[in-house]
């Protein structure tokens, strides 16, 4: 009985070693802090930040897709003059050695069509496709509405979270 | 041997001198009068009418009394936007009762999208003492154009989904309707609150 138990065992353990063998390697990219902000009523746009790091070789997000919006654009933001100016971007690279961020007041991916509000609290899946190492699914973390980070009270007290100075004129 | 502490004192007594006047100037620069910056013949601000939640026409007299935020923004804006207003509410959270004499105002500058319901639906997620306003374009223009605001909307051919560039500042206007400043529009709840308390405590 106890050696039919050692056989069964070892059959599981052999079934789901080619399996395992199966997941790709470690990914070049890694994903972390992906996080939203909860979505005013009637807002027909969200936004998705995270942080993103290479391993050993760089490689660059191309597209993004969510089953909450009918799209998911890679957008840069740049403030000039006072002006804030949003474009979709092609790509972006993700270099080894360096994190890259997509946060608040740059870098992000805007949920277009939104089919239902984000609440604080909720999560939904991402899908980010890489030029060279294909498709990454991630959960994205909804903060509240204008969170400026995934912990606000954690992040209060940084000095990169004061945001622009005051200018009096 | 007598020299050097002489020396030391010296040189601390104009360090301390030069760290006056510093701060003087520091102080004289943030709450002073704003105007000295902005020429009288490019006033900011001016008379508006524009539509409210409810329909019920709004004008720039209609606020009188109370100290004016006012930020120019749209619903479709993802990130700038609504980072402003969450800074814009914790603003009023941190100012408490002083709250009371700060009336901010969210002026669409997308009103072909940004109807008095979708504005209403919006600011309720900040704050209730937000009030959203849009207008007809012909009133959203002349309104952006008094502050100032540059607003370009990137159209794309038969599509409602358009970004528009807009000027991202808070506007700031004491309760006679002239303008005090502009503030940056990612400036933090915290700044915006210790800026109106200055200039509240100034006023009665």
């Amino acid at each position: 009985m106890r050696s039919l138990f050692v056989a069964c065992l070892l059959s599981v353990v052999a079934a789901a070693g080619p399996a395992a063998a199966e997941t790709p390697a470690q990914p070049i990219i890694q994903v972390h802090s992906v996080w939203s902000r909860a979505t005013p009523g009637g807002a027909k746009t969200a936004v998705v930040y995270m942080t993103l790091s290479a391993k050993g070789q760089a490689d660059r997000l191309v597209a993004a897709s969510t089953p909450v919006a009918d799209k998911a654009e890679l957008h840069s933001e740049s403030m000039s003059g006072g002006v804030m100016q949003m474009r979709p971007l092609a790509s972006l690279e993700v270099k080894p050695g360096a994190t890259t961020m997509l946060k608040p007041g740059g870098n992000h991916i805007m949920l277009i069509g939104l089919k239902h509000p984000l609440k604080a609290g909720d999560s939904f899946p991402l899908t980010l496709a890489f030029e060279k190492s294909g498709k990454q699914e991630v959960t994205v973390h909804v903060e509240k509405v204008g969170a400026m980070g995934m912990d606000m009270e954690g992040m209060k007290g940084m000095p990169g979270m004061q945001g622009g100075a005051m200018t009096g004129h | 041997m007598s020299s050097k502490p002489l020396l030391v004192l010296c040189t601390a007594a104009m360090l301390l001198v030069a760290g006056i006047a510093g701060a003087t100037w520091l102080v004289t620069t943030r709450t002073g009068a704003s105007a000295a910056v902005v020429p009288p013949a490019v006033a900011v601000g001016g008379p508006f009418t524009l539509t409210a939640a409810d329909g019920a026409t709004v004008t720039d007299q209609s606020y009188r009394g109370k100290w004016l935020l006012i930020y120019f923004g749209y619903t479709f804006c993802p990130d700038a936007c609504p980072t402003a207003l969450t800074n814009i509410s914790a603003a009023l959270q941190q100012l408490g009762p002083l709250a009371d004499r700060v009336q901010p105002l969210f002026i669409t500058v997308d009103p072909h999208r940004d109807t008095p319901k979708v504005m209403a639906d919006y600011v309720k997620a900040f704050d209730h003492r937000i009030v959203g306003l849009t207008g007809s374009t012909a009133a959203i223009e002349a309104v952006t154009k008094e502050y100032g605001v540059y607003v370009a909307p990137q159209k794309s051919e038969g599509s409602d989904d358009y970004l528009v560039d807009h000027s991202s500042f808070i506007y700031l206007m004491n309760p006679d309707g002239k303008f005090v400043a502009t503030l940056s529009g990612a400036a933090t709840g915290a700044q915006l609150a210790a800026r109106l308390e200055t200039l509240l405590s100034q006023t009665s």
